[in-house]
Order: C-alpha cells, then structure tokens, then sequence
C-alpha cells in the first residue's frame, strides 16, 4: 500500500509541474503577457513600460520568471484581480463552495439514475428496455448542455413558472428550502446529462462481474436471483466507478462550469466568464490552474479509495 | 489492400462494399439512421441557401420576431427580421466545415503523437504521455476558452484552437494501442529486414491502429460542434455577421420568454449532427471491432 501510495503520489507531482509550465506559458501567450493590463492605459509610454517590466521582474530570464512564480503559487500568493484587486486565491475561494454544491449534486443525480438504468439493462441484455436506454444514452451525450438548460429554463421557469431560471438565491430569503428551489434546474440538468457515462460503464461492469466464476457458483449453490444481485453482483460492479469518478473529473467540473454560465450560478464558471469578460488574466489563470489542481487532486483521492476498497489495485 | 487489418474474404472478386467491415456497418440500424441525418443536414446546408428566398444577411424589421412557419419564414425570424431558416443553413456549414476540420487537425496531431510515443517508449514516450495527461487535467472547456479569449477568433483559428484542446484523447488511444503491438512478431520481422523507425512506424504500425483512429475521429466531430457551440454561445467564438449555430443562441437566453423558437432551432440542429456523429461512431467501432472499456 505504501509503495502504492508513494507511486501515485510521485506521479501526481510530476503531473502537478507539468501543468504548472502549461499555465505559465499560457500567461505568456497573453496578448501583451502579464503586462497587458497597462497598455490600455492612456499616456502610457514604453520608457515607462520598459520600468514597469524591470519592477515586476519580467525582464528576466523566462526559466527564472517560472521558478519565482511557482515559488508564489506554492506559497498562495496567485497575484491579484485586475477588477477589484482582490488577491487571486480569495476571489476563487469565495466561489469554490457555490461549484462544488452543484457538481455533487449533479453527480448524486447522474450516478443514482446511471447506476440503476445500468444495472437494469445489463441483467435485462437484447431487452427492449436494454436498447431505449442504449439509444436514449447516445442522444443524452449528443445534447449540448448549456441548451438543455435554456430548454429546461424555459420549459420550468417561463412557461410553467416552477422553479427559478437562475441564481442562488432570492436576496433577502437565502432560506434552505429557497436554496434547495434555486438548486433543482441546474442540477438535474447537470445530473441528467451525465446519466448516459454512468450507465454504459455499469452495463459493462456488470456484465463482467455476471460471467465471472463466483456468481456461477452462487447461482450453483442455489441462491435467488435477487439475492445474488444484491450480495455478489452489484457491489463487484460498483468497484470500478470509483476509478472512473477519478477520471470522470475533468467532464464534471467542465459540464457544472457550462451549466454554471446557463444558470448565473455563482460559481467557478461563472466567474470565469465574467473574467474573461474583463480580460481579467491573473483570475482566469489562477481558475486555470486551480480546476487542474481539483482534478489531480480528485483523480489522487479516487484512486486511493479505489486501492483501499480494492486490494488487486494495490497489489496487482 | 484495406486499411484496417481484417482477413480479406477469398471469395471472388474485391470489392469494397463486400467488405466485412463495410457489410457489419451496414447492417448497423443506428449507423445508418446517423449517416442519413448527416447526408440530409449537409445537403440541407449546401443547397438549403440557394433555394430559400431570403438571404441570411438581409435585415427586415418589419418581420422582426416571426415565430415559425408565418409566410415564407419556416423556422420564423429573429430579433433583425432575418430569415432563421437561411441562417441556421449558412451557420452550418460554418459549424460542419469548423467541425470537420477540427477533426482532420487533432486526430493529424493525436496519431503522430501517439505512435512516436507508443513505438519509442522510454523517455520520449513516457515525456510525450504525461504531457498529455498534463493537458487533459484542465477541463478542456477552460483551455478553449482562455485560448480563444487570447487569440483574435476567426473560423479557422478557431479550428485549430479546438483541435489543440482536442487532441490528446486521440494521442492516448493510440498510443496504448501502439504500445501493445510493438513487440509483436510483425514489427520485430520488419525491424530486423532493417526498415527504418519511421517506415516501420507509418507502413506497420500505423494501418494497424486505423480502426480505432478512424472510430475516434468520427467522436472527435461530434465533440467539435459542441466545443464549437459553447464558444460562439458565450461570444468568443465564430463573431457576428458570420453565423454559426453556436453564436444563432447567443442572444437566444434573453428572447426565451416571447421568441423560445430562437433557441430550439439552431440547438436540435446542433444535437441532431452531435447524435448523428455519435450514432456513425457506435456502428465503426462494431464494424471495425473497436474494443473499448464501453463495451
């Protein structure tokens, strides 16, 4: 398990500098690079520029510049909004709680109807059910999400005027039952698009656990149907979502930050939308870097679980 | 000769619509649902414009907010009075051609860099791979946005942004692929004849990884619209006059209440070309015996 861990851990490292380069080339892809905020300033002359690069250390060797702004990365110091001036890390810390409420909703949804519709499908294979849902996952996957939100916006909030068509919460109620109306659209619009990954993996996970040699014996030792889903199949099956959670990561975040921008939900997505809007760079590389880290992180965590609940992963 | 490494059939003459792969494709019901949808939507879009009466850049405000089908306007008007249906046809062919190309760029890129790394191995493929995995741990969505905010849009930067954040997958899968036929006994024969690394690399290697390269590609269009989409719906995509169906929702969320059609119009067309790409991947990867951890 140590080993393992040590391993995983190395590769995460590894990972973790690999996307740091990429972020920092980004910043320098950056019409203008980090300076890019002073050229629109009017009077602004290049004397003046060439000081202003000397100051911030840009005149530098580019290894050097990486070196010194990883060095502030690592110690929280993201630099600061070109909006309000605000420190990068507290502007994306503000927002994180606000994604993170609605990726794990979306994912409670998504994996609950996935796991069902998967599993269902599997022991009913070649069945009418078997293939709608087979069909039905292939057009859910083919679905932008950001206009199923606007259909589901319109259908909920504009014709049948259900359920909000965006925000929180209503300013001065922020009740929990109006947090949790304000949280059912995108949610379920998150969750539902989701539903087709799900259960395709678990149509093939239990698949596989169905031919495996222990369920034959316990259908040989004359356990139920039921019985044998429930003890033996299921629980085998469930095994490999958890890996590919991990991986799954990357979408998830992606699909909560598309629905985020739909809903005016006031997340990460969203305010990478307003960032960009105000070629707020500092904002936008710092969510860049941030969502790369949540996934490396998630990706790390899962897989440890994984190695925990399953021993042939650490041993195998 | 085939591309894909299958036992040609003896029995008589060759030709290609016998093809095993080509005969299990077509007996694929959703493939060939797919290739119909797309066969109609391209037609649509080429010879859609030459016959509707209206242009898509001809403004009437008169006509503004037209819901379907009042006079000549099919899928009514929006908010200029132009024409929907002329423009959701012009926008595709923006949004098939970015689609397609963004395809060709990627899996161009993804198969070059996945062979290299799959065939050499060692440090060139292990630094080719977790540069890779370093790419693919920003949401893609992100790293497209960022890059398309920076650069100056234009379709085809726009294409070739979407085809480097798209790339990867394909590298990945054909790397893998790559790395298990390495040591089989086909390369080895041909190493030792003294063919070179490239040559064994492109005549070898590389037709025998077509299958799921080709199955890849076909996914990697319908992923390309909807990159596409989201771009040019949050307004750093395809700009205006120029339409996309991407950019036609743009103003779409404001008009939902008294204009809904303004909205559903260019995204079932967009999701009808998703599926029928998705449906067109499902039946290659069957009739190339595509293995994947889905099936």
């Amino acid at each position: 398990m140590v080993h393992y861990l040590g391993g995983r851990l190395w590769q995460s490292i590894v990972l973790l500098l690999l996307v740091s380069v990429i972020g920092f080339a980004l910043l320098h892809l950056a019409p203008g690079g980090p300076l890019s905020q002073f050229t629109l300033t009017p009077g602004m002359t290049q004397a003046q520029m060439t000081h202003l690069a000397a100051q911030m250390g840009l005149d530098r060797p580019l290894p050097i510049q990486y070196l010194d702004w990883l060095w502030h990365l690592l110690q929280g110091d993201w630099g600061r909004s070109y909006r309000d001036n605000r420190p990068v890390a507290q502007v994306i810390f503000g927002h994180l709680g606000a994604t993170l409420l609605l990726m794990v909703s979306g994912m409670a949804i998504s994996l609950s109807i996935g796991v069902y519709v998967g599993i269902k499908s599997a022991i009913n294979r070649g069945s009418f059910f078997d293939y709608m849902t087979t069909v039905g996952s292939m057009i859910a996957l083919s679905i932008p999400t950001f206009w199923f939100g606007l259909i589901a916006i319109y259908l909920f909030s504009v014709k049948l005027g259900w359920l909000p068509a965006g925000n929180m919460y209503t300013i001065g109620n922020g009740s929990l039952l109006d947090y949790a109306r304000h949280l059912i659209l995108p949610a379920s619009v998150l969750g539902l698009v989701d539903v087709a990954t799900w259960s395709r993996y678990m149509r093939t996970a239990t698949l596989e656990v169905i031919h495996q040699d222990f369920v034959r014996t316990a259908r040989a030792k004359g356990l139920s149907h039921g019985r044998i889903l429930r003890r033996h199949v299921i629980g085998n099956a469930l095994l490999p979502m958890v890996t590919l959670a991990g991986m799954q990561l990357p979408a998830m975040l992606g699909g909560a930050l598309v629905a985020e921008t739909v809903f005016t939900w006031p997340g990460m997505g969203r305010l990478f939308r307003d960032s960009l809007g105000y070629s707020d760079y500092p904002v936008v590389m710092g969510l860049l870097m941030f969502s790369a880290i949540l996934v490396l992180v998630g990706s790390l965590v899962t897989d440890l679980l994984a190695a925990v609940i399953d021993p042939r992963i650490r041993l195998g | 000769m085939s591309a894909v490494s299958l036992t040609p059939e003896s029995s008589a003459p060759d030709r290609w619509w016998r093809h095993r792969a080509v005969q299990r494709f077509l007996r694929h019901r959703l493939a060939l649902i797919g290739l119909a949808m797309i066969l109609v939507l391209g037609a649509a879009c080429i010879f859609g414009p030459m016959l509707l009466p209206f242009d898509d850049l001809f403004i009437d405000l008169r006509a503004r907010f037209a819901p379907p089908l009042t006079g000549a306007h099919w899928f009514g008007t929006d908010p200029l009075g132009r024409d929907l249906a002329a423009r959701l046809f012009m926008a595709g062919r923006i949004s098939l051609l970015v689609g397609f190309m963004a395809m060709l760029t990627s899996t161009v890129i993804g198969s070059v860099v996945g062979v290299i790394a799959g065939y050499r191995g060692g440090l060139v493929g292990m630094v080719l791979m977790r540069f890779v995995d370093a790419i693919l741990s920003f949401p893609s969505l992100f790293l497209l946005l960022a890059l398309a905010a920076f650069i100056k849009p234009s379709p085809a930067m726009i294409t070739i942004i979407i085809a480097v954040t798209s790339w990867t997958e394909i590298a990945r899968i054909v790397e893998a692929e790559v790395r298990s036929l390495r040591d089989r006994d086909f390369v080895l024969a041909a190493r030792m004849l003294g063919l070179s690394r490239r040559s064994i690399m492109v005549h070898e290697l590389l037709p025998n990884v077509a299958g799921p390269i080709i199955v890849a590609a076909t996914l990697t269009v319908a992923r390309a619209i909807l990159l596409e989409a989201y771009v040019s719906f949050l307004g750093y995509g395809i700009q205006p006059p120029v339409p996309s169906w991407g950019n036609m929702l743009n103003g779409a969320q404001q008009y939902l209440a008294n204009a809904p059609w303004l909205a559903i119009v260019p995204g079932v067309a967009i999701t009808m070309a998703v599926t029928a790409f998705n449906f067109i991947g499902d039946g290659l990867r069957d009739a190339l015996d595509v293995r994947s951890e889905l099936d």
